[in-house]
């Protein structure tokens, strides 16, 4: 009964909280002492750059995470996505900016500097109240969640489905990158928010900050993948796949199938805000080209290579992706666009549960050949 | 028109009266009455494009009617509700083409069918209790399938979905079903099978069958409306629909 209803294959560990919990935490004790304690001579030391770019790659795999439940589970294939990260994170840059304080190159005790710039007099409403990081949190998790809610329950309870519904996602990031864009917005136009300082009175630059930061942004995926998991594993997770398998039939059983679906596109939304808000002080800026269309296409590759609908396979997916991105970028620049369309293409013909299927089917095989057994197909694999 | 049965009269569940519906000009259902009882087996036949499935469409929700009246056990307004509801209300229907959850176990399939709490807050926190178990086996006895438990859905065979969905049907604990055509491809055993079980539901619910195999038809009927151009065009015990000229006329005369 508890088995994954999507591939029949259960995720990694039996005591899937402890278990994922421990790796983290061992994860992130592992790059922190050899960042910290063992000195930058030794062939071990890990340097901060690497420890930095750890924390973005977990920040994407929690995004991936995020989309997998939309769209592994839930059926829908969010082309936007990556709207939901940029407001999380520009939820947190802003509260960054207004942690400037004095400190910006106009000198203005309130004002950040591109409004001083703009020549603008007074703090726009909308700016009020980040100077708080509780209230910025709060915003980093609401403002996500309640863009998707309405969203959703505008589409959902006209039953927009499939393609049309990819396309609206797709133009709601394209309408909010033009608007932010746009310098009477309000959230530094084109040049987005950055010059960040310091978090919580702690420099943004020093080595232990940034650790700290990747611990958070490693045990924010940690949760993130409970979470879900959890959502998934309930009978909720049941209904929702059978949403994406047979909405009418659903209905026709006496569920509403637009609150289901809004429920988990409101906590998806949420979740990709919190890893929004996490890769912006690693990044030291946001801007409007987070909203660009290619990003959230970008992310739907993550978690098509990884193999959609386990979770784990979304985030696997997005750490390689983007350990590809970097090692292309910098080395050969010009081809890394054409490398993920190549990859889309390999993935979408060849492998169409991504890495992740790819490993169970071998899996499979191999313990047939070794037991001799012979299991009816799609008989569920324990 | 109106021929009374042999059995015994029991209070009425569904009520339908002077409804029609048209989509694009065409009448799919035009002026349509019927009347179906608490405990009753109703075999609903007809030809292609009677308005059997429209019929049924209206009856939970999914078409609404341009006029008339849908009324449900102690006066409930079916056209008022959607089809959500209408499941909550105890109308659970069988679609034509088998439709079960494909990536979900047989258990699973049926666990999501079990009467309950639909609300997301109440899925989130669902734990199968002992009672939901046994119900769970109960129903794979009654369809036959407690040894495909752990299966996909997707995996069984046209008549074991057909059955699946059956079984999805009663986990509702619904008191009145819609089955449509219930024996399409299935075996003349698995057919048998299957009009025992309607037959036995029958004495305790009431259960409406459209169906298009006569054979099947006649086996179990008891009360036959036959629809024909969106009306009824003769309702009564099979043995006097088949010897009724009109419905021979436009129908039966297969």
């Amino acid at each position: 009964m508890s088995e994954s209803p999507v591939h029949g294959s259960g995720g990694p560990g039996r005591s899937p909280t402890a278990a994922v919990l421990g790796v983290a935490l061992v994860v992130v004790s592992v790059v922190g002492v050899l960042n910290q304690a063992v000195g930058e001579s030794s062939a071990l030391h890990v340097p901060t750059y690497v420890v930095t770019l750890l924390g973005k790659y977990a920040c994407y795999a929690l995004l991936a995470v995020a989309l997998d439940l939309v769209w592994g589970y839930l059926g829908i294939l969010s082309l936007g996505h990556g709207a939901f990260f940029a407001l999380g994170g520009y939820a947190m840059g802003m509260h960054l900016m207004r942690e400037i304080g004095p400190r910006g190159v106009y000198g203005h005790p309130v004002l950040p500097d591109f409004m001083v710039f703009l020549d603008w007099k007074t703090l726009p409403w909308y700016w009020h109240g980040f100077d708080s990081f509780a209230f910025a949190l709060v915003m980093v998790v609401l403002v996500p969640a309640a863009l998707a809610f309405v969203f959703g329950w505008l589409a959902f309870r006209s039953r927009v489905t499939g393609v049309y519904l990819s396309i609206m996602t797709q133009a709601l990031t394209y309408a909010l990158m033009l608007a932010f864009f746009r310098n009477e917005m309000g959230f530094g136009g084109n040049n987005g928010l950055t010059d960040f300082k310091d978090v919580l009175g702690l420099d943004l630059q020093s080595d232990a900050t940034r650790v700290g930061l990747f611990v958070c942004s490693t045990m924010a995926l940690a949760a993130g993948y409970l979470l879900a998991r959890g959502i998934v594993r309930s009978r909720l997770g049941r209904v929702v796949t059978a949403i994406r398998d047979g909405e009418g039939r659903v209905r026709s059983l006496g569920y509403r199938p637009e609150r289901y679906k809004l429920f988990v596109f409101t906590v998806s939304a949420a979740m990709a805000g919190v890893a929004g808000a996490l890769y912006v002080p690693q990044v030291g800026i946001i801007n409007p080209g987070e909203f660009a269309p290619l990003s959230s296409i970008e992310l739907v590759v993550w978690v098509a290579v990884g193999g959609r609908g386990t979770l784990h396979g979304a985030a696997l997916g997005a750490v390689l992706v983007n350990y590809a991105k970097t090692w292309l970028t910098g080395t050969y620049p010009e081809v890394w666009l054409f490398a993920l369309g190549a990859m889309f293409v390999v993935v979408t013909l060849v492998l169409p549960r991504g890495i992740v299927g790819l490993a169970a089917t071998t899996r499979a095989a191999w313990a047939r050949r070794v037991t001799g057994a012979s299991r009816a197909p799609g008989e569920v694999v324990p | 028109m109106s021929l009374v049965g042999p059995e015994v009269h029991t209070p009425t569940l569904l009520y339908l009266d002077g409804v029609s519906v048209s989509f694009d000009g065409f009448k799919a259902i035009d002026g349509l009455s019927l009347v179906v009882d608490e405990t009753e087996l109703r075999c609903v036949i007809g030809p292609n494009g009677a308005g059997k499935t429209t019929m049924m469409d209206i009856i939970t929700g999914r078409t609404r009617p341009d006029t008339g009246r849908v009324e449900y056990a102690d006066g409930v307004d079916l056209t008022r509700c959607d089809e959500s509801e209408i499941a909550n209300l105890g109308i659970g229907r069988k679609f034509q083409k088998p439709t079960v959850f494909e990536h979900h176990t047989v258990d699973d399939n049926l666990e999501l069918a079990l009467a309950g709490r639909r609300s997301v807050a109440a899925s989130l926190r669902f734990a199968l209790g002992p009672e939901d178990r046994d119900r769970i086996d109960e129903l794979l006895a009654t369809v036959n399938l407690r040894g495909l438990r752990h299966r996909l859905a997707g995996t069984l065979s046209h008549g074991q979905k057909q059955w699946l969905e059956i079984g999805m049907l009663l986990a509702q604990r619904p008191r009145l079903l819609l089955v449509d055509e219930p024996v399409a491809g299935m075996t003349a055993q698995e057919t048998e099978r299957t009009a025992e079980l309607l037959v036995g539901l029958a004495t305790d619910h009431a259960v409406v069958v459209v169906e298009h195999d006569m054979e099947f038809v006649r086996s179990i009927a008891r009360k036959v409306t036959v629809l024909h151009q969106g009306r009824v065009l003769a309702e009564g015990p099979m043995s006097v629909i088949q010897d009724d000229p009109l419905v021979n006329a436009v129908y039966l005369g297969e």
